[in-house]
């Protein structure tokens, strides 16, 4: 039999190149192409093969920014996923105008643009003029002083992150918890389980695929962080709260030195990308093969 | 333990979901609760295990008034639809996991029992797995041995096989019936389908509405169904009800369709009555060479296994015939139907059983 060849069909695919062309491909490879040339203007560059890489790895400011991403997006899993476990399972699981009026008023929170956030936050946390902050400051009578005291830049912006996205948390956790059929409950009182019991051994693994993607959602979003540190103190006070994406931003534009900016950010993806696969292959073995 | 309700009732949010039920269920016995979705046979079932309280009447274990009493004080075992296990146990686990929070017993102990309750559902070979490696019906067994091994007096089972496709719910099915043929448990089954009824033997509930309509051996409601919606309940396909007429000239369906009345009809007084007969009593042949014939035309013939539902219209009513064998039929094609008249059950008005056709309980015609 004599197969047919149509060289048109690859006007099929076109589209999709062109998509992914412009949406990943391209502005990857203008990335690629900064990082390995040093640029003076734009009719003169120089080709530096792996110079910048080699620079940017043994930079002691990025491995500071490093350690100081890792540790913030760490905290951020501890507190962020149990928080919002905790909340979905204290939330009816009946469908009802009580139960919608929750979902919306927990999930307010995420309908709200970074920028804004970022703003209520500085503004609340304000010794002077902050709500939260005078209560801190004056009633409590603790002194807060986020812009000059590097450990309370760092509550802060922890604060707004918590805030900020713990609810998604919960909405992926409470979907995780509606889909359990009743009978697993009935059958759990039946055997004279205790509440803990049916938490970790019905309730928690039946969670586990939806937890996954909380985690994995979460641990990338809290590592590329930008608007909370850069509205509050803008990476400060001194280098406090300048994460990776601050850094970078800092010598890509505030340095304009895209050469460097360039090796920094392959490597910044580089590092996001292996710690999200191995975070995704140690769930997937943790427990069981449900929720595959 | 025998098991009794008596008058119980269940109302939530001002909605009934039982209507007073009175069923007394002996020690040991096998009772299938038959019934449409909704019919309230998982509420009925809930009610026994102690996951819900009625909300009047009582419930007696023997004769312990346990109305009142929790699901963690009594002692009772429960299947559901769907296939109930601890996610993150084995198997051996999952089974073993009852005897560990009721009884005192040795881990030698637990492990007899537990590879024998495996043994018997033929899961022995995958005690090492997790639920989610199984397959639906391997996970129903694993269910049903997690019921198993607690022998428990009082073993509830809620459609468990509903699940599952054809043919792993028939090999389930004839393995639960040996099961289940020994021990002295009560067992109540939920059941759609009147055919596992029949199966199981035991005894049969008819439950329509929130109503226990009947309750008795199985067959003999398959037999004696009190009304004509328990005679509904209890017939796959349908049972064909019909109009019909009473009077000097004998029975009438239609115009055409008129019978001399057969030797169980003959006491009815003249007057209106609804008339049944079960698919299966119906052919396209005149078996018995006393049957009845009606002139219809067909409307649908669908094919279920091995055999044939051919639903044909005759004036203004449809009658489904169940034929063996895969058979063709075109729409619209003159069929003549047979049906033999002592084979027939007559209703009043009301739907009460005023006539149905002999039948005797298979002991009583041995002796």
């Amino acid at each position: 039999m004599q197969k047919t060849f149509d060289n048109r069909a690859w006007f099929l695919v076109l589209p999709v190149v062109l998509l992914v062309a412009f949406n990943a491909l391209i502005p990857l490879m203008t990335v690629v192409n900064y990082s390995v040339q040093d640029i003076f203007d734009s009719t003169h560059r120089l080709f530096v093969g792996t110079d910048w890489f080699k620079e940017m790895l043994r930079s002691p400011r990025l491995h500071n920014a490093l350690w100081r991403q890792l540790i913030f997006s760490g905290l951020v899993l501890l507190i962020e996923i149990p928080l919002g476990v905790l909340i979905a399972l204290m939330m009816s699981k009946k469908s009802g105008w009580k139960t919608s009026l929750t979902l919306v008023l927990v999930a307010l929170p995420l309908l709200i643009p970074w920028n804004v956030i970022g703003t209520i936050w500085v503004v609340f946390l304000r010794p002077d003029i902050g709500l939260l902050g005078h209560f801190i400051d004056s009633v409590l009578g603790i002194s807060f002083d986020y812009p000059t005291v590097p450990i309370e830049a760092w509550i802060s912006v922890m604060l707004m992150e918590v805030w900020h996205w713990t609810p998604l948390v919960v909405l992926l956790a409470y979907a995780g918890l509606c889909a359990i059929p009743d009978a697993y409950y009935q059958a759990a009182r039946i055997d004279g389980a205790s509440g803990w019991a049916v938490f970790r051994y019905i309730q928690l693994p039946k969670m586990r695929g939806v937890l996954t993607i909380a985690i994995l959602l979460r641990f990338m979003d809290s590592f590329l962080i930008y608007t909370e540190p850069f509205v509050l103190t803008g990476g400060g006070p001194g280098d406090s709260t300048t994460f990776l994406s601050i850094y970078l931003v800092k010598i890509a534009l505030g340095e304009f030195d895209v050469g460097r900016a360039g090796a920094f950010s392959i490597i910044y993806f580089l590092i996001v990308l292996a710690f999200s696969y191995v975070f995704y292959q140690a769930l997937q073995r943790v427990g069981t093969g449900e929720g595959k | 333990m025998r098991l009794t309700l008596q008058n119980v009732g269940k109302v939530v949010n001002g909605k009934t979901h039982l209507y007073g039920i009175d069923l007394e269920l002996e020690s040991g016995s096998f009772n299938v609760l038959l019934g449409p979705t909704q019919a309230g046979k998982t509420s009925v079932l809930r009610l026994m295990a102690g996951l819900d309280r009625p909300s009047s009447g009582k419930i007696l274990e023997d004769d312990n008034d346990v109305t009142t009493v929790g699901v963690r004080k009594r002692n009772v075992a429960m299947v559901y639809q769907e296939f109930v296990n601890y996610p993150s146990f084995t198997i051996y686990k999952n089974i073993a996991a009852p005897l560990r929070r009721t009884k005192h017993l040795s881990k030698a102990e637990i492990d007899v029992k537990v590879r024998a309750t495996a043994e018997m559902l033929h899961i022995e070979r995958l005690l090492e797995r997790l639920p989610a490696e199984l397959s639906g019906g391997q996970q129903q067994r694993v269910a049903l041995a997690r019921a198993l091994v607690k022998d428990a007096p009082l073993l509830l089972l809620d459609e468990p096989l509903v699940n599952l496709d054809y043919k792993l719910r028939e090999e389930l099915r004839s393995e639960m019936r040996q099961i289940f043929s020994y021990g002295t448990t009560t067992v109540v089954y939920a059941a759609t389908e009147p055919s596992e009824a029949l199966m199981f033997g035991g005894k049969t509930g008819i439950l329509d509405a929130g109503r226990l309509l009947q309750y008795g051996p199985g067959l003999e409601v398959y037999h004696r169904p009190v009304t004509a919606r328990v005679s509904e309940i209890f017939s796959d396909p349908p049972i064909n009800l019909i109009g019909a007429s009473i009077g000097p000239q004998g029975c009438r369906l239609s115009l055409n369709v008129v019978f001399p009345l057969a030797d169980h009809m003959r006491s009815l007084s003249p007057g209106d009555y609804r008339v049944g007969i079960r698919a299966n009593q119906i052919g396209v042949v005149n078996r018995s060479g006393n049957g009845i014939v009606i002139h219809a035309t067909v409307e649908l013939a669908e094919f279920n296994g091995s055999e044939t539902y051919l639903h044909a219209r005759h004036g203004d009513f449809t009658m489904i015939a169940l034929l063996n064998g895969v058979r063709e039929y075109a729409l619209g094609e003159a069929v003549s139907l047979y049906f033999d008249p002592s084979r027939l059950f007559v209703f009043d008005v009301a739907g009460e059983l005023v006539a149905g056709p002999e039948w005797k309980p298979y002991n009583t015609k041995a002796a």
